[in-house]
């Protein structure tokens, strides 16, 4: 409980720290609300009087309390390019749709990297791993867009699988952009399938030399007896820290693929956001993504200590 | 034993190569990597231009040369900005721990716990794009890495006998630190810094292909891919060439980063 605590105002102070980092970052550059609304034309009176309304003037701590409430609301305030559109708005639809990409670019990472690196670790030095293993060197060095154009030209240009560039938004139908999204997975799930392969190959390798599994097989266990019985559990320990890291590439890998397959996302969402400077927007993602990542953090700190009690009294 | 140097030793030739490649790119290209030719657009491999010609009609081979220049540019420097920081904040804070050590540390992780990417992007959002914008916002995001890395190697060393003996011989804290303790983490540094290569490569296509990296009319292997998009159903040869080289530049660096680190053990 007390570790639980302690992470908990960790957590929440790393919030407000990151916070009021991409607030502050954001208001130091030329540009603001007052002057995306009237335009470059507008007089200094005009402006001044308009920042004044808005309470722009305000000294920057007190704009970030302000700015803070409403964020924990939902409430970015307005769009810079698109006048009178909330930034919420304009978050929904592709928030929805990177989150729907994410998670079947997880599941795809778990589903085929656990039973391969389980695999590979059993059968360690013999054909299946030494592939695995080249294969996966090979796939860690294809930058995420490059292995999306591959799989756009392999799949989408000539095997006719799906039609690039035509996403079908999920309010029209669920399944035709689950559908769409495949291909994107793929280029994001494959780097970090191969990623996941190596370190949980090792990671079991490592338990295999330990003392209780010696024991354990002096015990009359056989092979998959030892490994699924006792040597997996603690093998999965690291893994599930690791995790933590795959996820926050996964939404790395998604700004990038999005781009790609031109999946409406909050990656392309971003990239049109900083080339169009709409900073509302901008800093509305990255507090976003950033909460995600650091969110993520907190429950597989707290998870591992569930599993590794151990690791309480570091 | 023996397939461990093999990645050291191909990992090493690889990267070596592509290195002359990019160097041969600055002095001399078959053709000028920016000069456009309307009567040979999007050609495909032919004997004059091997790797075929895009839809300007520019020779591919030539900007991929001129382009390899740009990535290492971009590597090389970003890996001295947050090797040379890195090292820096990471010997001090290591060997003289404390608080400070502790709340730079924090940090660290924080920092260390996001995608580069992510961060990258926020930082070009900030500075606006451009080469040198690219290699300033890596760097500072490669400082994280190697400051961790160096600070755990100073660790292990500052309490043992040669170091205590060094101070018996009233060598200054500075001198332990950079002249006793720093050359034992040679082969860690080196390591970070291939992989680190192996990250700038990777997170500057990716950036240039998001047209946030290197700008036109520069060419840039990353910019080239995302050109090459559009005319992937007519001309999929000028997706190959550059796709493939970052391929095995990254290549190159893992083998090197792999081969390295069997070397320590």
């Amino acid at each position: 409980m007390k570790y639980f605590i302690k992470k908990l105002i960790t957590l929440i102070i790393t919030l407000l720290v990151i916070s009021f980092l991409s607030f502050a970052a954001f208001s130091v550059i030329p540009g603001d609300a007052a002057l995306s609304r009237l335009g470059k034309d507008a007089t200094k009176e005009q402006l001044l009087a308009l920042r004044e309304e808005m309470g722009l003037t305000d000294p920057l701590p007190e704009r970030y309390v302000r700015w803070l409430k409403g964020a924990v609301q939902g409430d970015f305030g307005e769009s810079y390019r698109y006048e009178g559109i909330t930034v919420q708005s304009l978050l929904e639809e592709p928030l929805f749709v990177t989150v729907l990409l994410s998670g079947i670019a997880l599941l795809m990472i778990l589903v085929f990297s656990i039973p391969l690196g389980i695999a590979s670790a059993r059968f360690s030095g013999k054909w299946l791993d030494v592939v695995t293993n080249q294969i996966s060197q090979i796939i860690m060095a294809v930058p995420p867009f490059f292995l999306g154009m591959i799989l756009t030209y392999v799949f989408g240009l000539t095997l006719h699988l799906f039609q690039p560039g035509k996403f079908i938004s999920p309010r029209e139908s669920f399944w035709k952009s689950v559908e769409y999204l495949i291909f994107p997975a793929v280029a994001i799930a494959l780097p970090k399938i191969a990623m996941v392969v190596k370190f949980l190959r090792n990671s079991v390798l490592a338990q295999l030399s330990q003392d209780y599994v010696r024991t354990a097989f002096s015990k009359g266990n056989t092979s998959s007896g030892v490994l699924y019985g006792h040597v997996l559990k603690n093998a999965m320990i690291p893994v599930v820290t690791f995790l933590a890291m795959v996820i926050a590439e996964i939404l790395a890998g998604s700004i990038v693929v999005e781009q790609v397959f031109s999946v409406p996302g909050i990656g392309r969402l971003l990239i049109s956001s900083i080339l169009n400077r709409d900073y509302p927007v901008v800093q509305a993602i990255v507090l976003y993504v950033t909460a995600v990542v650091v969110i993520i953090n907190f429950v597989v700190d707290i998870l591992y200590q569930l599993l590794d009690p151990r690791v309480r009294s570091v | 034993m023996k397939k461990k140097n093999f990645n050291l030793i191909a990992g090493g030739a690889i990267t070596i190569f592509f290195l002359l490649i990019a160097l041969l790119g600055q002095i001399w290209t078959p053709y000028e990597p920016t000069a456009m030719d309307s009567m040979a657009v999007n050609l495909a491999p032919c004997a004059a231009h091997p790797f075929g010609t895009d839809n300007f009609g520019r020779d591919i081979l030539s900007r991929v040369m001129a382009g390899s220049g740009s990535t290492f540019f971009v590597a090389v420097s970003t890996v001295l900005i947050g090797g040379f920081f890195g090292t820096l904040i990471g010997a001090l804070t290591g060997y003289f721990g404390g608080w400070a050590d502790n709340m730079i540390m924090r940090f660290n992780d924080i920092l260390l716990s996001f995608p580069s990417i992510l961060l990258a992007l926020i930082f070009i959002s900030l500075l606006g794009s451009g080469s040198y914008n690219i290699i300033l916002a890596l760097g500072i995001l490669f400082i994280p890495s190697f400051a961790r890395i160096v600070r755990s190697e100073v660790i292990r060393y500052r309490d043992l006998d040669f170091v205590k003996s060094a101070r018996i011989m009233r060598a200054g804290h500075m001198r332990i630190i950079f002249a006793h303790i720093l050359p034992n983490a040679g082969v860690s540094i080196l390591t970070a810094a291939a992989i680190g290569f192996n990250n700038a490569v990777l997170a500057e296509a990716s950036m240039s292909y998001l047209g946030l990296g290197i700008q036109p009319p520069d060419p840039s292997l990353g910019r080239m891919l995302s050109e090459a998009q559009s005319y992937l159903s007519n001309a999929p040869w000028y997706a190959i060439a550059p796709g493939v080289t970052i391929i095995l530049i990254i290549l190159g660096f893992s083998m090197v980063s792999e081969g390295l680190r069997a070397l320590k053990e």
